[in-house]
């Protein structure tokens, strides 16, 4: 079977003040249907870079995409049409973002903007919904990222939620247009640790019960422990390693990889300086 | 998500501002000049004084029950004048803000979005707005054309845009690199659509701010030029004209600059305390 997202050979270089650096060296990886896929690396590791091509935010330039090939349903994204390219964004693949505070317009109730990206996308696929269409299907959403008071959440302002409840808020948003690869970034990263883990949970469960692929972009391996099956290790611009997720943890092949896992804080032993 | 959310956001807002005795006088103050402009044939006690009425036996009277600000020296109630004069003073401030309000917000939105060779033409047009004084670019209009409200009006209005274009350009610039911001983007939202429903509903606390501020300053601008004769001419009542006919005759007829000045203050310090409290109502920074 083919994998829904195919990333190949994707290399790409920024050009800034006359010097050029390559920050993608031919990544490739595959996001199969229903796959829970982790790409991991630190900062500066080329992993926001690949989303951005993925998603097509690549500003170009600086940016150059040299070679490589973004396979979505069959279709290489970089090829296609810049209307169709849109078309797909927000539809088919959607993004999580990754600040609940400042990914809300603070002027417009949480119904507002949810109603006002679902015609965006409706007007996209040439679905006719009315207003009251658009009301039910943002309840809806709302119900399935479990909040409780959908309504009143609805009717609120961003302001008056919590950080939590904005991040839930952002995940239904991404699910607004029933996607089928939804690709977060470092979701709850500005929440605290508990919550974080609830939206964690909150994302595997709703990626399971719909079927979605998911694509998880982060540094903490916590996430992509709690987050996913497949996982990709990046480092400078290439991927080092990749596989099952629970033997990359139990088995790490690269150096690489194994510093990465040793880095993480345990709460065992003492604290020695 | 308790109690406290069923109250309406606009009765919060109501009062809140209601708690802010500055914005309440200020409020109060305006909308008495106002109503005072609209209905001043149906309020004053001579609305015939209003234009070129003269009743010698009557000039110069000190304030009475009968004139309650004096009469001038060609023997109108004063009183009646400065009530007809805040039909000038406003309407100048509502035609020069009318155009400028808008026009600056649409060209701060321009440049701050679009940024690159738009922001840089707006930008600089602006400085080079800013370096002349309104009161010196009506002066040199009224000579070159001549001295009339509506010259005056376009005067000002053509220099006082670019300070909403400066104050809506800082904010739209920090609004712009906000996710949100982003999000529209991705989702293939129309420039149009980012501009008007995304970034300026978040200007319009600033906007209402700096208008009311402003339509003080405007007012003050539009006497000024009315004091030196570029404003609106006799016998049309104006309260800048008004100070300068009567200036001659100080000290012994006070009343008749000394009143029509202070209606002046009183308007303009009706506008401020206005825009002052909207400030402390909305919590915007930096709008001046």
């Amino acid at each position: 079977m083919t994998a829904l997202l195919s990333v190949q050979n994707l290399s790409v270089s920024f050009t800034t003040y006359g010097r050029t650096a390559e920050v993608l060296k031919a990544v490739s990886l595959d996001v199969p249907q229903g796959a829970q896929v982790a790409l991991v690396g630190e900062s500066g590791s080329g992993k926001s870079v690949t989303m951005k091509a993925i998603m097509g935010l690549l500003p170009q330039p600086p940016a150059r995409i040299h070679a490589g090939k973004i396979m979505f349903d069959g279709r290489d994204l970089l090829t296609l049409p810049e209307r169709e390219r849109v078309a797909l964004r927000g539809t088919a693949m959607s993004m999580v973002f990754q600040d609940p505070m400042s990914s809300l317009n603070p002027v417009w109730t949480i119904q507002d903007q949810l109603s006002t990206i679902l015609k965006y996308a409706d007007r996209r696929l040439g679905r006719d919904r009315d207003r009251k269409g658009r009301r039910a299907r943002v309840l809806d959403v709302l119900t399935q990222v479990r909040m409780r008071e959908p309504e009143r959440v609805a009717a609120s302002y961003p302001i008056i939620l919590s950080g939590g409840m904005r991040q839930r808020v952002l995940i239904a948003m991404a699910l607004l247009s029933e996607p089928r690869l939804l690709i977060a970034d470092e979701p709850g990263t500005a929440l605290d640790v508990t919550t974080q883990a609830q939206i964690l949970k909150l994302l595997r469960d709703l990626v399971e019960a719909q079927g979605l692929a998911l694509l998880m972009i982060t540094h903490n391996l916590g996430v992509v422990r709690e987050t996913s099956n497949t996982v990709y290790v990046m480092n400078k611009g290439e991927i080092v390693e990749s596989g099952p997720t629970d033997r990359i943890f139990a088995a790490p092949q690269q150096q690489y990889t194994r510093d990465l896992i040793a880095a993480v804080p345990r709460l065992t032993g003492r604290v020695t300086t | 998500m308790s109690e406290v959310q069923a109250l309406s956001n606009s009765y919060q807002n109501w009062y809140r501002f209601s708690r802010n005795p500055t914005a309440v006088i200020g409020l109060v103050i305006v909308v008495l000049c106002v109503l005072a402009a609209i209905f001043a044939p149906h309020i004053t006690p001579y609305p015939d004084h209003v234009g070129a009425v003269v009743d010698f036996r009557n000039r110069h009277q000190p304030p009475s029950a009968a004139h309650w600000f004096g009469t001038d020296n060609v023997g109108r109630d004063i009183f009646t004048r400065v009530i007809f004069g805040f039909r000038v003073s406003l309407s100048l401030a509502f035609v020069v803000l009318i155009i400028a309000v808008p026009l600056g917000t649409l060209m701060g939105l321009l440049a701050g979005y679009f940024g690159g060779w738009t922001e840089i033409i707006i930008m600089r047009l602006t400085d080079v707005a800013l370096a002349l004084p309104p009161l010196i670019m009506a002066l040199a209009v009224a000579a070159v054309l001549e001295p009339s409200l509506m010259n005056a009006m376009l005067a000002i209005a053509s220099l006082w845009w670019t300070w909403h274009t400066r104050l809506i350009y800082s904010i739209v610039r920090q609004i712009r690199a906000q996710e949100y911001i982003e999000a529209a983007e991705t989702l293939g939202a129309s420039k149009v659509h980012i501009l008007l429903r995304e970034i300026l509903p978040n200007c319009a606390s600033a906007i209402a701010v700096k208008t009311s501020l402003d339509a003080g300053f405007v007012i003050l601008i539009g006497a000024s030029l009315s004091f030196l004769g570029l404003g609106i001419q006799p016998p049309t009542p104006d309260l800048g004209t008004m100070v300068a006919t009567g200036a001659s005759f100080l000290p012994d007829y006070w009343w008749e600059s000394l009143l029509p000045g202070t209606a002046i203050l009183f308007v303009a310090l009706g506008f401020n305390l206005l825009g002052d409290g909207l400030r402390d109502l909305f919590d915007v920074e930096d709008v001046r």
